[in-house]
């Protein structure tokens, strides 16, 4: 009879431990209750485009469009809850509802559209170079022969130079682009390589200004777009929020407030005709 | 999932993690053993460097030492291992695992040195054998015959730091599993279920390797 009461006990306490456990992520849900939250995902460590200093106002092009968007969608900011996304864990995020959306240069790849839509894309940004400003030698990717370069481990942009620009390029990943700049800054490696928007925001950061330059020839295309969990309802409207922020001038305003003092011109070609997804 | 496996080298990968392991087990144990040496020998500031070296080091992340190899000193001291341009990544690479593992295998060692008698040591001395002689011929061959099992798990330990590398720039698995993730997320779980694998399929082994080998050498007595 006592072990009876004990295992009853016991399972009681189980059941109470899972009721609690589960309580947060039913009301972390799309109907909040008091006052609805959009949680947007962006990245924390990328100056220029999305960045957060301890529990500071995130700044930066990306968090700038999202907070755009969401004032249209009906949330001001203050009803905004910042998430960190990186890039390994955009897909994850969406599709565990961590996030409702994600603006964290976030490339629209038929790949990433087996498991997330997209809307946007509100940036196109190409692969560039930063070089140290006193370098005039390197023009473009062709130039990269016999010189070192340096980008992010999980990136293939720096693989793509090697294969099909300049075969004698030597390589170093790290873990971060400002490992990179730093490498950079000390003169072991001539260039860094990565979209030109994240080089040019880079080189607008305090600590770096005046010291480096974006070479200014990009040679692919990355599409940024808003990721969302697949079969999302905000598609269409988050497209004529971005038509909508093009057009009265806060996307180039942020634009420009974003790279600020390193002569970096985004292809206004490619972003005045960018076609949006369809949003199916 | 044969066009991933053709895209992306992930056998060479782990080729690369499997020589940065070997290197890297050659290069501690030889560091190991002096530390070791060091913390046996009845010098006292031998002994005091022994100490500080290992409780440095092995209370330093593998990360930091890495990047304060090639953060600090090779792009900031520029020091060169070697001319050719990757290889001095993976001679950076193969020299912070050491310098980390040795203060491991140094602890190991000694752990094996606690195993054998006391008698031994007092009857090689009594024998007339200086300090060295005494550790060659009598301590060390029973002390390492007794380190097998925590060797092996520092063995065991070092094989899956070999992935930290990826932090000196050097291409091996976990690099190229972020770079997979990160352009396959359609079958990210896929690609996290072959590295694991393969992990499982290098560690275990060596598992079932010390296991065995510590019944055979263990020291009967």
């Amino acid at each position: 009879m006592r072990r009876f009461r004990f295992l009853a006990a016991t399972a009681a306490a189980g059941l109470m431990l899972t009721a609690t456990a589960c309580a947060p992520s039913s009301q972390g849900g799309d109907e909040g209750g008091d006052g609805e939250t959009l949680r947007i995902g962006i990245k924390f460590d990328q100056p220029g485009l999305g960045f957060r200093a301890g529990n500071a106002d995130p700044e930066g092009f990306d968090t700038d469009v999202a907070r755009y968007v969401a004032s249209e969608l009906g949330f001001p900011e203050d009803k905004i809850e910042w998430v960190q996304t990186p890039s390994a864990n955009r897909e994850n995020a969406l599709e565990n509802g961590e996030v409702d959306m994600i603006l964290a240069t976030y490339s629209i790849t038929d790949e990433r559209k087996e498991r997330v839509d997209f809307a946007g894309p509100y940036f196109v940004a190409g692969q560039d170079l930063l070089v140290r400003s006193d370098e005039n030698a390197i023009k473009g990717p062709e130039d990269l022969n016999g010189k070192n370069l340096c980008s992010v481990t999980g990136s293939t942009s720096a693989q793509k130079i090697k294969d099909e620009y300049a075969e004698g390029v030597n390589l170093v990943e790290q873990a971060g682009y400002a490992e990179c700049v730093t490498i950079l800054e000390a003169g072991q490696v001539d260039a860094v390589t990565t979209d030109d928007i994240i080089l040019a925001g880079l080189a607008a950061a305090d600590a770096n200004k005046g010291k480096f330059k974006v070479v200014g020839n990009a040679f692919t295309e990355e599409r940024y777009g808003v990721g969302l969990p697949k079969g999302s309802d905000k598609c269409a409207d988050i497209n004529a929020a971005i038509e909508k922020m093009k057009e009265d001038g806060k996307w180039q305003e942020a634009l420009d407030t974003a790279t600020e003092g390193t002569g970096y011109e985004p292809d206004a070609e490619l972003n005045d005709n960018a076609e949006m997804e369809s949003c199916s | 999932m044969g066009e991933l496996l053709s895209q992306y080298d992930v056998l060479g990968a782990f080729w690369m993690n499997i020589k940065l392991t070997v290197l890297a087990a050659v290069g501690s144990f030889v560091i190991g053993l002096v530390l070791a040496l060091c913390r046996i020998s009845p010098i006292g500031s031998l002994q005091k460097f022994g100490a500080a070296y290992v409780n440095i080091v092995r209370n330093t992340p593998l990360t930091i030492i890495m990047v304060i190899g090639v953060l600090g000193v090779w792009s900031q001291l520029q020091v060169q291992l070697s001319s050719d341009f990757d290889f001095n990544f993976f001679l950076y690479a193969v020299a912070c695992l050491s310098l980390y593992h040795a203060s491991f295998v140094c602890e190991a060692i000694r752990s094996g040195v606690n195993t054998v008698p006391l008698g031994q040591a007092e009857a090689a001395r009594a024998i007339g054998l200086p300090f060295m002689d005494a550790a060659r011929l009598v301590i060390l061959p029973q002390a390492l015959r007794g380190a097998v099992t925590p060797l092996g798990n520092t063995l065991i330990a070092l094989t899956k730091n070999s992935t930290v590398a990826a932090a000196a720039s050097v291409a091996e698995v976990s690099g190229m599993m972020k770079t997979m993730m990160e352009f396959r997320p359609d079958v990210m779980v896929f690609i996290f279920c072959i590295v694991a694998l393969g992990f499982c399929l290098i560690v275990i082994p060596i598992g079932i390797c010390t296991t065995w080998l510590s019944d055979r050498l263990a020291v009967a007595r």
